[in-house]
C-alpha cells in the first residue's frame, strides 16, 4: 500500500519560500510524475516526501498515518537518486543487500530477494562486480534493485535518467514503466523532461515556482491545459501561442495552436509566411515559419515528404476545433 | 605523444636536479657506509679504515638496540593511533557547518606550523612542568597531587607532544576526504535505514580508508626519525631512546663514529623494509 497525502505542505529555506502551502494526493499504485522547469521545487517536494528535508508546516500522511516527523528510514519509501548513490566499495550484491542488512533481515530471505531482483533487472552476471566496473545503465539498475528489495510502500525517483545517453534513456524508461506494471507499487518520479512525463505517468503534476499549475493524466494536460504555462510546457515541439488581432477574433487574449494542428494548404491559408529552418525527422518535418505580423516564428508539423525549402512561401490553416483559448490572466477559456 | 627529440631534451633539463639530489643523498650515504666499516673514534685519535662487520655486530648485539626498536615501535604506533582516531573525529566535526568555520579550521591546523623543538619546549615548560605547568595547576585545583609527567610517564608524554603536532596534518587530509563524500550516498544510506553509527561504519569509514593509508604512510616515514622532541625533553633517558636517538648517542655522546654509522645503516635498512610494506598496502588500497 502506498497512498501519500500532502496537506498544506510548505517549505521555506530561511526566508525564501520554495514551496508555498500545497495539497496533493497520490493514490496507491499510481505512477505520478512531477514535472517542471529547473528550480521549480519538484526535487524539494520529493525530498519532503522522502523525509530528507523537514517540512516547515503542513502534514504528510502515508497510508493515512502521519509521517511528517518520521525519519526517512521509517517511512517505508525507497529512493533512486540522480547520481545513483551506489556505495562504491561494496559489490553489487552488497549494495542491494544493504537496506535488508540494516533491517536485520534473515540471511536466506536476503539471498532470495537479491536473486529475484537481479533476475528481474538482468544483473545476475554482475552481482560480484563493483559499481565502478558497471555502465551507467547497469548502475541505474543496481540503484533500482536496491530499492526493490525493500518492498517499499512507494518508490521515489529523482531525475534517474538524466545521466544516461539518449538511447539508454528510452530503454530505461520502458523498463521502469514495465516494472511499475509488474509491481503495481506507487511511484513518484521527478523529471524536467516532459517526454518522460508524458510517456510514463498515470498522473502528471506540473509545477512552477513551487505552485501546482495542473494535475491530470498526460492526455488531459495535452488536450486541455489549464493555462498558458502548462500549454507551452507539455507537448513537443512547443505549442504556438499567438496574441493580438488573431486572438481577439477568437474572443481571447492568447490563443494556442499545437504544431500538429496546423495544416499546410496550397493557398488562402489563415497564415502566410516564409519557411525558415526546417527539421527533417523522416517521419515528420518541423518547419519554423516566419509570419510578417508576428515576432516569434510559428512551428508547424508536416509530413515527411513536403517539398518546401528555406525561403519558400507557405500557407497554413489551423484546425478550428483544436485551438486553445486563454484569457488575459493566461487561464483557459472553456 | 612525446617525440624522440622532446624526450631527450626533457632528460637534459631534469638532469641538473637529479644530479643535485643524487649528490645530496649519495655522498652522506656513502660516507656513512665507509665509516660503518671503520674504527673511527676522534677523541681517542683512532682511525682504522677496515675492521669488517665488527661495528654492526656490536651494535646489533648490544642490549640497547632491541629496547630502542621496541621504543620506536611503541612511539610510532601510539602516535599513529591517536592522530588517526582524533583526526577522523575532528574531520567529521569540522565538516559540520558552524559559526566561524574558517577561523576554527586555521586554529586546528596551527600546531603543524610550530617547530618541533619549540613545541616540545612549550609542552615541557608550560604544560608538564611540576611547579609551573598548566597540568599541575589543574591537578592542584582539583585537590590532587601534581603529577610529573616527564619522569613518571616519559614515553607517554613524548607521544602526546608529537601526536599534538601531527594531529592537524591527519585532520587536514581526512577533512578533504570527508568533504569529497557525496551527500547523496549518505542520504541513500539514511533512506536504507542505516542509523548514524552504521552510516559512519559502512559508508564514511570505507570512503576514508584511502586517506587513512596515505596519512599512515607519510606519518610513519616522518615519525621514524623523531629527534628534537626526545632531545629537548628526556634526552633519551627513562626508556625513550628510539633507534634514531641511539645512533645520535653513539656518534656524539660516545664519540664512536664507526659504531653510530653502522647503526645508521641498520636504521636505513629497517626503514626501507617498513616503507616497502606500507607502499604495498597503499598500492593495494589505491588500486580500487
Amino acid at each position: 500500500m502506498g497512498r501519500i497525502t500532502l496537506d498544506k505542505v510548505q517549505k521555506k529555506f530561511g526566508e525564501v519560500e520554495v514551496i508555498p502551502p500545497l495539497d496533493l494526493t497520490i493514490e496507491d499504485g499510481e505512477f505520478v510524475v512531477f514535472v517542471g522547469p529547473s528550480g521549480c521545487g519538484k526535487s524539494t517536494l520529493l525530498r519532503l516526501i522522502a523525509g530528507l528535508e523537514d517540512v516547515t508546516s503542513g502534514e504528510i500522511r502515508i497510508d493515512g498515518s502521519p509521517a511528517t516527523n518520521l525519519p526517512p528510514a521509517k517511512r517505508g519509501l525507497a529512493m533512486v537518486f540522480q547520481s545513483y548513490a551506489l556505495y562504491p566499495h561494496m559489490s553489487v550484491r552488497k549494495n542491494i543487500a544493504f537496506p535488508m542488512k540494516m533491517a536485520g533481515m534473515d540471511q536466506a530471505e536476503q539471498e532470495r530477494r537479491i536473486a529475484k531482483a537481479a533476475e528481474a533487472l538482468n544483473l545476475t552476471d554482475y552481482l560480484d562486480r563493483r559499481p565502478g566496473q558497471l555502465s551507467g545503465g547497469q548502475r541505474q539498475r543496481v540503484a533500482i534493485g536496491r530499492a526493490i528489495v525493500r518492498e517499499p510502500a512507494a518508490f521515489l525517483f529523482d531525475e534517474p535518467l538524466s545521466n544516461l545517453d539518449a538511447a539508454l534513456r528510452v530503454g530505461m524508461r520502458m523498463e521502469i514503466s514495465e516494472l511499475h506494471a509488474k509491481l503495481q507499487t506507487t511511484m513518484v518520479y521527478v523529471t524536467h523532461d516532459q517526454v518522460e512525463a508524458m510517456t510514463m505517468a498515470d498522473k502528471i503534476v506540473v509545477l512552477r515556482a513551487g505552485h501546482i499549475e495542473q494535475v491530470g493524466s498526460p492526455l488531459e494536460l495535452y488536450h486541455s491545459p489549464r493555462n498558458t504555462f502548462v500549454a507551452s510546457f507539455i507537448g513537443s515541439p512547443k505549442m504556438n501561442l499567438l496574441t493580438g488581432d488573431i486572438a481577439r477574433s477568437h474572443d481571447a487574449t492568447t490563443i494556442g495552436i499545437r504544431p500538429e494542428h496546423l495544416d499546410v494548404v496550397e493557398s488562402e491559408g489563415t497564415f502566410v509566411g516564409r519557411v525558415g529552418v526546417s527539421e527533417h525527422l523522416g517521419s515528420d518535418t518541423f518547419f519554423h515559419v516566419h509570419i510578417p505580423q508576428m515576432e516569434e516564428p510559428m512551428t508547424v508539423r508536416a509530413g515527411g515528404e513536403v517539398g518546401l525549402r528555406h525561403g519558400d512561401t507557405i500557407h497554413l490553416h489551423p484546425q478550428a476545433d483544436k485551438i486553445h483559448r486563454f484569457d488575459d490572466r493566461g487561464l483557459r477559456v472553456a | 605523444m612525446a617525440t624522440e627529440h622532446s624526450r631527450s631534451s626533457a632528460r637534459l633539463m631534469i638532469a641538473p636536479a637529479v644530479f643535485v639530489l643524487l649528490v645530496w643523498m649519495l655522498v652522506p650515504l656513502i660516507m656513512t657506509l665507509y665509516f660503518s666499516f671503520a674504527d673511527y673514534r676522534p677523541l681517542r685519535a683512532t682511525f682504522e679504515t677496515w675492521i669488517g662487520f665488527d661495528n654492526y655486530a656490536s651494535f646489533l648485539t648490544s642490549s640497547s638496540f632491541l629496547s630502542s626498536i621496541g621504543t620506536t615501535l611503541w612511539m610510532v604506533g601510539s602516535i599513529l593511533l591517536i592522530t588517526i582516531l582524533g583526526g577522523v573525529l575532528l574531520a567529521l566535526l569540522l565538516d559540520r557547518p558552524m559559526f566561524g568555520q574558517g577561523i576554527v579550521r586555521i586554529l586546528v591546523i596551527a600546531p603543524f606550523f610550530v617547530m618541533p623543538t619549540v613545541s616540545a619546549l612549550v609542552w615541557k615548560n608550560m604544560f608538564f612542568n611540576v611547579d609551573n605547568g598548566l597540568f599541575s595547576y589543574l591537578f592542584k585545583f582539583f585537590g590532587a597531587q601534581p603529577f610529573d609527567f616527564l619522569s613518571q610517564l616519559p614515553l607517554f608524554s613524548i607521544v602526546i607532544i608529537v601526536a599534538w603536532q601531527w594531529l592537524p596534518f591527519a585532520t587536514l587530509i581526512l577533512l578533504t576526504a570527508v568533504q569529497s563524500l557525496s551527500s547523496e550516498q549518505l542520504e541513500a544510506a539514511e533512506m536504507d535505514g542505516a542509523p548514524a553509527l552504521s552510516r559512519f561504519w559502512h559508508i564514511i569509514l570505507p570512503h576514508l580508508s584511502r586517506a587513512i593509508t596515505v596519512v599512515i604512510l607519510i606519518q610513519t616515514i616522518f615519525l621514524l626519525s623523531i629527534f628534537a622532541e626526545i632531545f629537548v625533553t628526556t634526552n633519551g633517558a627513562f626508556g625513550t631512546r628510539t633507534l634514531t636517538y641511539l645512533v645520535y648517542q653513539r656518534v656524539l655522546e660516545s664519540q664512536n663514529i664507526g659504531l653510530g654509522s653502522a647503526g645508521g645503516i641498520i636504521a636505513v635498512i629497517l626503514a626501507n623494509i617498513v616503507a616497502i610494506f606500507l607502499m604495498r598496502i597503499v598500492g593495494k588500497n589505491l588500486d580500487n
